[in-house]
């Protein structure tokens, strides 16, 4: 049989002409032995789980372009709190998290976006359903954009009681505030480790920027303290010479970097980490980054590619290769040239909202455009940037030729960078939630 | 539009066999979309230091474009992403942010100093700048309900020297007194309707 475009908008369209019928005979009813469905699905609807920078912006931007279409946003807290900037609360420069917590009442109310506090427990693909801790909800399309999971079983002595001791501080919340506690508690003269797991994980420059935050408090409040990055990568990962740059300028006697150092175990008792079971570097106060996969919901779904580690996708679409009509976001997906940060998030559901409408409408796929921007404070007053324009190239995102980039390596822009990073964080949270 | 039909898509796993019709290129919404991170969904700006595009005059934006790109216009990161844009691509921006409503940003100004910079915009500003800001003559960018620190960033680069100022417009700005500008400035930053 050849497909022509007539006949392929006639299969689309009896397609979920198909799923609508399949629905309507289910009604409202609700199977016996099996979870109650939450709202029974009387319309086209995408179920988006996860209300971080992919999810929430997938929510809205699919009821923008598509009123018709019902979106279910599905998260287990009542809020979110962003990473990015949360090391500058690390570095003493903001009181508490409120400036990077939203919640989802304005989606709710501007968009009609359906939001369901609850945690996803299992996606039944096949049956197009999602299962919460609240019951079930089906869906003619799912997105996806859950974050990480740690691969914590590749750190010897590595156990469930080890965040509370040395917090990864890698999902903002909690470990953040825990993590700014300990920091606070101890005593000048004391040694923070911070370490750094191999490339690819979430937010590449966001050890380094933490880094230079915790090098300024330590500065500023407990001068005779240091701090030692054990890097699993060959170098600093994001931003390199500018960061050096930055560090030789102000933290020079303070930061001790370590390339090359792999954490594979831990020492409890100790309050050390052992770099490739060798080496023992203790601390007062140890900030172990764990290496990460995509999130526990994306492994259960059946998601994640041969590398046990992150979800491929088709990289116009953002559909899983593995999975039909979900869809993976963030810095659980492979996004070729975009690097996991919360801008490309941002960048990701927008392109992904776009090509699900297309598809649900039985329309042609929209080559993608994508940017991501990210900001990492040095001190203060001073960041620096990392910028990219990215395309669809042969069926991979790649980076734009001949653009993008990181700042003037003469710090001349370090300060106006500084200022312009927190009307990024006020747009993209803004985005976010309204 | 040119379409495209060439590729078929098949999804691993799945088993039905599908043909994925692309489009061209990417549209106008998917290219200004990727903006709206940092200048605000639909170029509404939120970000005290970014502009809004919303409504933006479409010369104003393919012009400020056009010299991000070419580094005349200094810029921390606008330069290094206007590169990754065609001028066709440049041109469908401006036409998108152009046809957007107009984003009011309802900030907290000095009344005095809007009072006195509302006699001043009409002697001094009003022949390009039209309607109260809202609106601009060829490429005169629109000036309406920008965030103030953004406007004073972008005056300090004029006096700098490091942004060209407009011919017309040193005319007009060179006999004003440091406070006759910040009274300007405040005025367009406070249009609210």
């Amino acid at each position: 049989m050849t497909l022509d475009r007539r006949n392929f908008i006639k299969l689309v369209g009896s397609a979920s002409g198909l799923a609508l019928a399949g629905c309507a005979t289910q009604g409202p009813a609700v199977s016996s032995g099996s979870a109650a469905e939450i709202m029974p699905k009387t319309t086209r609807r995408v179920v988006v789980v996860g209300g971080g920078y992919g999810g929430t912006i997938a929510a809205k931007y699919i009821r923008m372009m598509d009123k018709s279409i019902e979106v279910v946003l599905v998260e287990k807290n009542d809020h979110f709190v962003s990473c990015p900037f949360s090391n500058l609360y690390l570095g003493g420069l903001m009181p508490d998290l409120s400036p990077l917590t939203i919640k989802y009442d304005k989606l709710v109310a501007n968009h009609g976006v359906k939001f369901v506090q609850a945690e996803v427990t299992a996606v039944d693909a096949a049956a197009h359903t999602v299962v919460t801790s609240k019951g079930t909800l089906k869906y003619d399309r799912l997105v996806v954009s859950p974050g990480i999971d740690f691969r914590t079983e590749e750190i010897e002595g590595y156990d469930a009681k080890t965040p509370e001791l040395m917090p990864h501080a890698w999902k903002a919340g909690p470990q953040t505030v825990l993590l700014r506690k300990q920091l606070e508690a101890m005593k000048d003269g004391g040694t923070v480790v911070l370490a750094v797991p191999l490339s690819p994980f979430r937010c590449p420059p966001g050890p380094y920027e933490r880094t230079s935050m915790i090098a300024h408090y330590l500065k500023q409040h407990k001068p005779k303290s240091k701090i030692i990055v054990v890097d699993a990568n060959p170098d600093i990962a994001s931003k390199g010479p500018l960061f050096r740059k930055g560090w030789d300028m102000h933290y020079k006697s303070i930061i001790d970097y370590r390339k090359a150092s792999k954490v594979t175990a831990i020492n409890a008792g100790n309050k050390s980490v052992l770099i490739e079971g060798l080496d023992e570097v203790k601390g007062d106060v140890v900030n172990l980054i764990p290496p990460q996969r995509a999130a526990k919901i994306a492994q259960k779904a059946g998601l994640v590619g041969e590398d046990k580690k992150w979800c491929p996708v088709n990289m116009a679409t953002f559909e899983s290769t593995l999975q039909k009509d979900i869809h993976v976001i963030g810095d659980s997906s492979i996004a070729g040239a975009m690097p996991k940060s919360g801008y490309s998030a941002n960048s990701e559901a927008k392109i992904c909202a776009a090509n699900v409408v297309a598809l649900m409408n039985g329309r042609e796929i929209v080559p993608l455009s994508g940017i991501n921007t990210c900001y990492s404070y040095l001190s203060p007053d001073e960041a620096i940037s990392v910028a990219a324009v990215y395309a669809l190239k042969d069926g991979k995102i790649v980076g734009v030729p001949n653009s993008g980039g990181v700042s003037p390596a003469d710090w001349s822009m370090a300060k106006t960078e500084a200022i312009y990073a927190k009307s990024w964080l006020n747009n993209i949270l803004t985005e976010m939630s309204t | 539009m040119k379409q495209r039909w060439s590729r078929w898509a098949l999804a691993a796993g799945a088993l039905t066999l599908s043909a994925t019709a692309y489009a061209a290129g990417p549209n106008a919404q998917m290219l200004a979309n990727a903006c709206a991170g940092c200048h605000g969904t639909n170029g509404g700006s939120a970000g005290l230091t970014m502009p809004s595009l919303a409504a933006q005059s479409k010369t104003a934006i393919v012009d400020a474009m056009k010299k991000f790109k070419s580094g005349e216009r200094p810029s921390s990161i606008m330069g290094r992403l206007a590169k990754g844009y065609s001028d066709a691509e440049i041109d469908m921006l401006g036409d998108f942010f152009s046809k957007q409503k107009i984003h009011f940003t309802g900030q907290t100004v000095d009344k005095a100093k809007v009072a006195k910079g509302a006699d001043l915009q009409e002697a001094n500003c009003s022949r390009c700048h039209l309607d109260d800001g809202k609106d601009g003559k060829d490429d005169t960018p629109v000036m309406a309900s920008q965030w103030l620190p953004y406007l004073q960033m972008q005056m300090e680069l004029y006096h700098s020297g490091k942004r060209k100022m407009p011919e017309k417009m040193a005319e007009k700005v060179k006999p004003l007194s440091k406070e006759d500008i910040d009274a300007l400035l405040h005025f367009f930053a406070s249009v609210n309707k």
